[in-house]
């Protein structure tokens, strides 16, 4: 089992999602997330005066698939999240020791 | 006699007033009905109560307006703040605040402060031409409270509420009637060879609230994170800009019952006073949205909310007595005036989240000296009350008479809400301590979260 972490931009959620489920994510987790890479800061206006924000808001995603279908889930985000320009994002991929389902308590492959 | 006069014409009512006796349930003097007389006066105080009630309106636009620009954990405290100082306002004013404005001879010490119908009671009680005394007093407390109000954007989100509600008190009972004594109440300013004039209320309301809000301020210090550790402001935005315009259209609409309602009577040339209000509104706002969009690449939604009610503000002086180019060009400036003006005060931190010393304190200053420039009306016209500004011919008599007025105002204000901040902060304290300031004074003044939202622990 492979957890799959991708940070993306908040705006490409939808190109990801789809592209996720065309190669066959069984679920995938959202969550707002803000940090700071190579891209840095950003900068906002407010009442006249520019600010430098040092974290950029970010979505990330979490897929738990099957050992096989990691490289096609890593291709499909990319796919779907890719701009070409700073701040794109990251993908990471950790190993997973075990997973249930809360609701008939089925593990590993089964439980996706 | 000399009362009336002295209000009558402070406020520029050139037509006499129909001198009539209105007592509950009108008993008319002939059969055939009431007199043309008899019903100008119902109308007058049909009007100002309207009025009135417009003007207390605006209570409910200034709390969305700082509301807006301040952040959600604070949200209670400000409105709460709105709340108290007109709950806490119209009973101190009642009891005594009317009576210092306008009560009492207008000789000696009476030229600085009133003193005569406490609590409305007794034959000393002021009353205006054909007003009724509590049509007349409901419209001069919603004014109080207006005074009142404007503190409280500017101490936002680091203020105790203990302090805040000790401040109310007196700015409604004794600072702001003592200002309105001067001028609307036939004192001292009112009485120089050239008038002071303002009309409804750039200084004698705004300024007054302005300086308050100046003194406040500077005494509290910034906001926690609001500089950082190079001394540059930081990025604290409001948290709904919705609540801000909103307020912004609020006051807008209850802006119709300070202005032309100022006129205290029922005459069509409270359209004039509507068009120069509503004008200088939209110039404001246009230039400020310029103004923001020129330096920092993006037209600002707050600012030019601002912006709107900067221009309200600086034409409230002068609405009767200029043109309509008169009251474009106060807008115009006050908008860019504006802008400037919360620049400079963020960059010498005074932190003012909701520009209210720029709005009121700023603009209202600069609409009240604009009336010595732009005024259209000669002293025949305006009953004695005005001459002719500046750029109207009237050469420097009334530009000196406004400076004059500004300035004192502006002294006694600054020093007599100054010496109140100093006395609270050695007696109960100014400011929340630090926990509480992070955390917010929702849950430490008041103690629950303005926004609960749907806490999950709460299910």
């Amino acid at each position: 089992m492979k957890l799959i972490t991708a940070i993306i931009k908040p705006f490409k959620l939808d190109e990801v999602k789809d592209a996720l489920q065309a190669a066959g994510a069984h679920g995938i987790t959202v969550s707002e997330a803000r940090g700071f890479g190579r891209q840095g800061g950003h900068t906002e206006t407010y009442r006249g005066t520019e600010y430098k924000i040092d974290f950029v808001p970010k979505v990330r995603i979490e897929v738990v698939v099957d050992d096989d279908a990691a490289d096609s889930m890593i291709d499909a985000i990319k796919a779907g999240a890719v701009t070409g320009k700073i701040g794109d994002g990251k993908i990471w991929v950790s190993d997973i020791d075990r997973i249930v389902r809360i609701r008939t308590g089925e593990e590993g492959f089964e439980a996706l | 006699m000399v009362r009336k006069r002295a209000l009558k014409i402070a406020t520029g009512i050139g037509v006499a007033a129909t001198a009539v006796l209105l007592t509950t349930g009108v008993a008319f003097a002939q059969d055939e009905g009431p007199t043309a007389g008899e019903v100008k006066a119902i109308l007058d105080n049909v009007w100002i109560l309207v009025a009135a009630v417009l003007v207390i309106f605006m209570q409910a636009g200034f709390a969305l307006v700082e509301a807006g620009m301040t952040r959600g954990k604070n949200v209670a405290n400000i409105f709460m703040k709105n709340l108290m100082d007109f709950c806490v306002g119209v009973i101190v004013f009642f009891a005594v605040g009317y009576a210092i404005a306008f009560g009492g001879k207008f000789t000696g010490m009476g030229k600085f402060i009133g003193g005569d119908g406490w609590f409305l009671a007794g034959d000393g009680v002021f009353t205006y031409g054909t007003l009724d005394k509590f049509v007349f007093f409901t419209f001069q407390v919603a004014f109080a409270a207006t005074a009142a109000t404007i503190v409280s954007g500017a101490m936002a989100e680091r203020t105790k509420f203990k302090a805040y509600l000790i401040y109310s008190a007196v700015i409604s009972a004794v600072i702001y009637p003592i200002v309105v004594r001067w001028q609307w109440g036939g004192g001292w300013l009112f009485q120089m060879d050239t008038p002071f004039h303002d009309f409804a209320g750039s200084s004698l309301v705004h300024m007054t609230g302005g300086c308050a809000a100046l003194m406040g301020a500077w005494m509290l210090g910034p906001r926690r994170g609001k500089y950082g550790p190079d001394g540059k402001p930081r990025f604290m935005p409001g948290h709904s800009i919705a609540f801000t315009i909103l307020g912004c259209f609020i006051l807008l609409v209850g802006w119709y019952g300070f202005n032309p309602g100022s006129y205290l009577g029922a005459d069509p040339v409270i359209g004039k006073i509507a068009v120069n209000t509503t004008l200088a509104a939209g110039a404001g706002a246009v230039v400020a949205m310029a103004f923001t969009w020129l330096k920092s690449g993006k037209p600002d939604v707050s600012m030019t909310g601002n912006g709107l009610l900067a221009g309200l503000v600086a034409v409230t002086a002068g609405c009767w007595a200029v043109d309509q180019l008169g009251a474009l060009i106060i807008g115009t400036v006050a908008g860019a005036l504006v802008v400037a003006s919360v620049l400079f005060f963020d960059r010498v931190r005074i932190d003012d989240p909701v520009g209210a010393i720029s709005v009121h304190g700023v603009c209202g200053a600069f609409g009240t000296i604009a009336v010595g420039l732009f005024s259209e009306l000669n002293a025949e016209e305006s009953a004695g009350v005005l001459k002719e500004g500046l750029f109207y011919g009237g050469g420097t008599d009334q530009l000196v008479s406004q400076l004059i007025g500004v300035v004192s105002i502006a002294a006694f204000v600054l020093l007599a809400s100054g010496l109140l901040f100093l006395v609270i902060k050695k007696t109960v304290g100014l400011r929340v301590d630090e926990q509480e300031e992070i955390e917010g004074l929702d849950l430490h003044e008041h103690g629950a979260p303005g926004y609960a939202f749907d806490d999950v622990m709460a299910r």
